[in-house]
């Protein structure tokens, strides 16, 4: 399961803008918004922890086609399947992988960006804080995403409509959390939250994501 | 592996569902027919909405339905899962749609309903949300079925969707009562009398919604008869193929 | 460490393919699949592979014996050679590659990225991976596949010091190996019948 991670890991770093490709997406998306809403140092300052998390959220999804097709096109998903190894933890390793190469970089960058955004001095440790405990639940639910629409030609829309309605309570307590937080309230309920979704997502997904790739290899 | 469920059911779902079609469809539309009638003429005006509140003979019937449907697809879909029971795949598959349309006629109606009385068509409000996330759930669901061409996979992947989605929209219902209070009034129906809509309301109401079950009813064994037929055929020209 | 199959029937896209196979894959034997295309051979391997589901009958083998290579090699191209074999020794909970990358003359090619080898040398690293594998019973899907002669006899010689070994392959190909000990099964008279059209419930399947 080691070598499976260390493989995700290496494929991620050398497969050419894999890795950087959300990172930079993200940087995009942020870069837009003042050109929508207007630069208003006030407006992006209340809408910030909210674009900044719905930005994260919108780069994870790009990169979620990628966690099973490669394999799947070059016949490492059957191997894998006739291998010693249990699906869930291969499920589980490609989720973390994902996470290692897409979350964890949004997470560091999304500091950064918040300066972008005009995030007063309270809002930076409640976003990032945010973030870090909800991009894992992000990396696992678009696995199971994922492996749903491995089988399927030209399945990246599909899989952002069936991912999408999935990703609306992460996004809600992790906005939600990030937004108290810059307006210096008490966000502890909505941390809390998000952090439940994250750990349920981790333990159970798993199950579910194995059981629909073994139905798609067949 | 093979039971007696997975070749005697089909059939015999036809030909039971043949008998009982006419009577359902008979007593759905009756029903409504008695219910609307009597809802939307022969009740008085409300005290403080006036006439607006008789869209409630449309509203609350569909919105009670759009998600019976879902609950009606999540026991299809363990059914399949556990028991491999073809029809009940198909069932589920036929259901998806009605419940879609009766989430949009329940969305519909609110905004008609919401913009005399709150004086917009849309707020973001917790039940208004949660239907359009449930709505947004059915479109997935619907896609999903769509795009895959094995039926039996298609039923397994739709059947595992429809529980972890069925999770994901409990999750939502409380993560958007948390973050935005709402305007919507409570539940119109409950076992408390105290706050059940006035009786001059409840009895058309009963029968609109007993109308809206029967309707969904009927449209349901009606698709899945269809269902049933196009997959058969599915797997005639697969045999032909085969030679 | 006996493959034993019995009365198998297999079924690709819900619809039969083949019926009342029957065979045993003792160790050191070769079993060389025959058949013309779509006559289920993939299917058949894939089913003891345990990809799919069988429609009836039964397949005894012991735990974590068997090991498959299909049409695809499984090989990531931006991976050395000897990193794409060390992947998949550690994922069958070995170490040891040189004697895998010997058997089947990668050495030289070791650190090269596999996205530059030729499509032959492609398919001599997916050879070479069931070496790493240590599993003794090989399920191989057509393995000669754009192979030149010389590449054909070292995949012959891996075959047969693998059954030497006591290991067993069941090999589906339409070309000779040279393995003048392995039996023929060829599946062309195993296919599956359609039921009559005007079965109405067989039909729903």
């Amino acid at each position: 399961m080691i070598a499976m991670l260390g493989r995700d890991l290496a494929l991620g770093v050398r497969a050419g803008g894999g890795f950087g490709l959300g990172l930079a997406f993200f940087l995009i998306v942020v870069t837009l918004v003042p050109f929508g809403v207007g630069p208003h140092p006030d407006l992006l300052a209340r809408i910030g922890p909210g674009m900044l998390w719905l930005g994260a959220l919108l780069a994870c999804l790009l990169s979620l086609d990628r966690i099973f097709a490669l394999d799947w096109e070059d016949g490492s998903l059957d191997l894998l399947a006739t291998a010693p190894l249990p699906m869930e933890g291969v499920v589980s390793m490609k989720a973390l992988a994902h996470w290692i190469t897409t979350g964890l970089p949004l997470v560091a960058a999304a500091p950064a960006l918040g300066v972008l955004m005009n995030l007063p001095a309270p809002a930076y440790l409640p976003l990032t804080l945010t973030l870090l405990l909800g991009t894992p639940a992000l990396s696992v639910i678009g696995t199971f995403g994922a492996a749903l629409t491995v089988g399927i030609k030209r399945g990246g829309l599909l899989l952002s409509l069936l991912v999408l309605p999935l990703y609306v309570p992460t996004l809600i307590y992790g906005a939600e959390a990030a937004r108290r937080g810059a307006a210096a309230q008490a966000y502890g309920t909505p941390l809390m939250m998000l952090a439940g979704i994250t750990c349920g997502a981790i333990a159970l997904l798993p199950f579910a994501s194995a059981a629909v790739l073994r139905v798609n290899l067949r | 592996m093979r039971s007696l469920w997975e070749y005697a059911n089909p059939a015999r779902f036809i030909r039971l569902s043949d008998r009982v079609l006419p009577w359902i469809t008979a007593l759905a539309l009756a029903a409504l027919v008695i219910g609307l009638v009597w809802g939307l003429w022969f009740t008085p005006d409300e005290r403080r909405q006036g006439a607006t509140v008789k869209i409630m003979f449309l509203h609350v019937p569909s919105a009670l339905m759009a998600i019976n449907a879902w609950l009606m697809m999540l026991v299809a879909s363990l059914i399949w899962l556990i028991r491999r029971h073809h029809v009940s795949a198909l069932a589920a598959r036929a259901a998806a749609p009605v419940g879609a349309v009766m989430t949009l006629i329940a969305l519909a109606t609110g905004a008609i309903w919401g913009q005399p009385t709150w004086g917009t068509w849309w707020v973001w409000d917790p039940r208004l949300t949660s239907f359009l996330i449930l709505f947004l759930f059915y479109l997935g669901y619907i896609a999903l079925w769509a795009a895959i061409e094995d039926d039996d996979t298609a039923a397994d992947l739709t059947s595992v969707l429809c529980l972890v989605g069925s999770v994901f929209a409990v999750l939502s219902r409380y993560a958007v009562l948390f973050w935005n209070q709402g305007l919507h009034q409570g539940a119109s129906l409950s076992m408390d009398a105290e706050e059940n809509v006035d009786n001059v309301f409840y009895i058309p109401l009963l029968f609109c919604i007993a109308g809206f079950v029967l309707l969904f009813i009927a449209l349901v064994l009606l698709r899945t008869q269809t269902e049933i037929r196009a997959r058969r055929m599915r797997a005639l020209l697969a045999r032909e193929r085969m030679g | 460490m006996t493959l034993k199959v019995t009365d198998l029937c297999i079924a690709r896209g819900g619809i039969p393919v083949l019926t009342g196979v029957n065979f045993t894959l003792a160790p050191g034997a070769a079993l060389i699949l025959r058949g013309p295309n779509g006559s289920g051979k993939t299917t058949l391997l894939r089913t003891l592979a345990g990809l799919q589901p069988p429609l009836g009958g039964r397949i005894e083998a012991p735990p974590e014996s068997l090991v498959y290579a299909g049409h695809a090699d499984g090989i990531k191209q931006v991976l050395s050679v000897a990193e794409n074999l060390t992947f998949w020794a550690r994922v069958f909970g070995r170490r040891d590659i040189d004697a895998a990358l010997a058997a089947f003359e990668l050495a030289p090619l070791a650190d090269r990225a596999a996205g530059t080898l030729s499509a032959g040398q492609k398919r001599r690293l997916g050879l070479a991976r069931l070496l790493v594998t240590g599993r003794p019973v090989w399920l191989l899907d057509e393995p000669t596949v754009s192979l030149d002669a010389h590449a054909t006899a070292l995949f012959a010689a891996a075959v047969r010091a693998h059954l030497a070994e006591g290991g067993s392959a069941l090999i589906a190909t339409h070309i000779d190996l040279g393995l003048a000990e392995a039996a023929a099964l060829d599946v062309a008279p195993l296919r599956a019948r359609a039921p009559a059209p005007d079965d109405f419930d067989g039909v729903f399947a």
